[in-house]
């Protein structure tokens, strides 16, 4: 491959993505001027495109996304530390495993939202309630791919690291870990996309914090071109995510 | 000239309840220092039981494995193993994976990178250093596990049908690899194998196992010249080999399909 043609295939899907934005909007903005879509409950792309500036300037969006980066990735790193850490438990005790799986993957169905006045009447109406209940919405997706994971080494590995007389704890961090790497942080990815929902969905109820609130705030006015400004925002910070679990990744694994 | 492994009345069963299979039954031989020796014998004859147990993965077995007069127990650092199926690690370069017995063993990065690349090089893969493994090819693997067994300099290497996921062309072309790198190093060798041409391409004896129980039915000295290489299988004499060990073989491996068709019949 020619460094032209590389340089194109890194750059065409890029390109393909925002070509095709582009024409759902243009669609989008298309079907609302001639009446299809209602603008009243659709706002023109145009008009959510000009409500940035507004929502940037007058609504404090940067710091509000900063403040619900922060939760998520407060309640990231509890979700990755004790996920983890049960994962690994799980994977060693079979009966506990036996006992508590099924429970686990049904946690991960449950409506964790739900319990948020639970936490509110424990911690406050502050951002403890908001990072608890993005632990909690994001611990079950960790702890079943930690656990897939961890079980899933295959046997011959584990074989290589006894012939080599590895002992226990070499044979977990130089082949159990990183042979489940993948695994666990697909586990990860998934934990911080459902702590992040939970996490925007309570500072909505709550009228509390960052972006969720600032939502709330812009719908209850009844600004829909901000309230799509603003959601635009909380797509970012999952980008945003999504990219650093993957350096993290990446970066673990050549250790 | 004084063995460097031996297997003496090995016997292995393994309990499935009330039923006992004895997979190896009185398994005695020797292995002379440089000497290759390959261990042939249908599916079902304890080949890879043999193998687990002289690296030691299979503990719970009557007789006695020893090395350099040392009776053995649990895997040894004079034994290195390579593996049937693929097992470098898909995390690791390959000279990552090469250098992974000498990082155990304490070495610095520097020095054993510098090591492991010797042993990439010994196996034909200069140039493939910083590559991971799913950018090589089955065979390319293979020799990168062989090279990381190599780093760990084991007094004997054992191989468990190294190349049997290969096709023909590349297991001839693997095997020149192998005794290439034999006669380099004089490295003691045990192959476990079920392919003849292979065990003769590389062995000095063939030790021939019947089917379940696993015993030694016969061991043939191949005299075929040194230095060789997979040219030797053109010769008449290799030819003569090939079929010498396959009229011994043909018993133990047809006793072995009757036993896996009643088996399948039994399952219906």
């Amino acid at each position: 491959m020619t460094e032209r043609e590389s340089a194109l295939s890194r750059v065409a899907p890029v390109a393909v993505g925002l070509v095709t934005i582009v024409v759902i909007f243009a669609i989008v903005e298309a079907l609302i001027r001639i009446g299809w879509i209602n603008r009243f409950i659709v706002p023109l792309p145009s008009a959510v495109l000009a409500a940035f500036g507004r929502v940037i300037a007058e609504e404090n969006v940067l710091w509000r996304t900063a403040f619900t980066g922060a939760e998520a990735l407060a309640a990231g790193i509890l979700v990755a530390i004790f996920g983890g850490a049960i994962g690994v438990l799980l994977t060693r005790r079979r009966v506990l495993r036996l006992a508590t799986e099924t429970w686990v993957a049904a946690l991960a169905a449950a409506p964790i939202v739900m319990i948020y006045p639970l936490l509110l009447v424990t911690f406050g109406r502050n951002a403890v309630t908001i990072v608890m209940i993005g632990f909690v919405a994001g611990l079950p997706p960790v702890i079943l791919k930690t656990v897939e994971g961890l079980s899933g080494t295959r046997r011959v590995l584990i074989d290589v690291g006894r012939s080599f007389k590895l002992s226990a704890t070499q044979e977990f961090w130089k082949i159990r870990f990183p042979a489940a790497l993948p695994t666990i942080f697909v586990g990860l990815r998934l934990g911080i996309m459902f702590a992040l929902i939970n996490i925007v969905g309570v500072e909505f109820l709550i009228n509390f914090g960052g972006l969720g609130q600032l939502v709330n705030d812009l719908a209850e006015r009844y600004d829909l071109p901000a309230t799509y400004a603003a959601i635009f925002f909380v797509v970012l910070v999952s980008v945003a995510f999504f990219l650093v679990t993957e350096r993290v990744e990446r970066w673990l694994a050549t250790r | 000239m004084t063995a460097v492994l031996e297997v003496q009345d090995l016997v292995k069963r393994f309990s499935n309840g009330a039923d006992s299979i004895t997979a190896v039954d009185r398994v005695s031989f020797t292995v002379a220092p440089g000497e290759v020796l390959a261990i042939i014998g249908p599916s079902g004859c304890g080949k890879s039981t043999l193998f687990n147990v002289i690296g030691g993965l299979i503990d719970q077995y009557e007789g006695r494995v020893v090395i350099e007069g040392e009776t053995v127990a649990g895997p040894h650092p004079a034994i290195g193993m390579v593996f049937q199926e693929e097992s470098t690690f898909p995390w690791r370069t390959v000279e990552d994976n090469v250098a992974f017995p000498l990082e155990i063993a304490g070495v610095p990065r520097e020095e054993r990178l510098k090591r492991a690349r010797e042993y990439v090089a010994l196996v034909g893969l200069s140039g493939f250093e910083r590559h991971h493994p799913a950018q090589l090819s089955g065979g390319m693997r293979q020799r990168v596990a062989i090279a990381r067994t190599l780093a760990s300099r084991p007094k004997i290497l054992l191989m468990d049908e190294p190349f049997a996921a290969l096709d023909e062309q590349t297991r001839f072309l693997l095997g020149d690899k192998v005794l290439q790198i034999q006669q380099q190093l004089a490295q003691t060798t045990l192959l476990v194998t079920h392919n003849i041409a292979e065990a003769v391409q590389l062995a000095d004896r063939v030790l021939v196992m019947t089917y379940r129980p696993g015993r030694v039915k016969r061991i043939v000295d191949i005299a075929l010249p040194r230095p060789r290489t997979s040219e030797a299988a053109s010769s008449a004499e290799f030819g003569r080999y090939v079929a010498h060990i396959w009229s011994d073989l043909r018993d133990e491996a047809s006793r072995g399909m009757l036993d896996a068709e009643a088996q399948s019949r039994r399952a219906e």
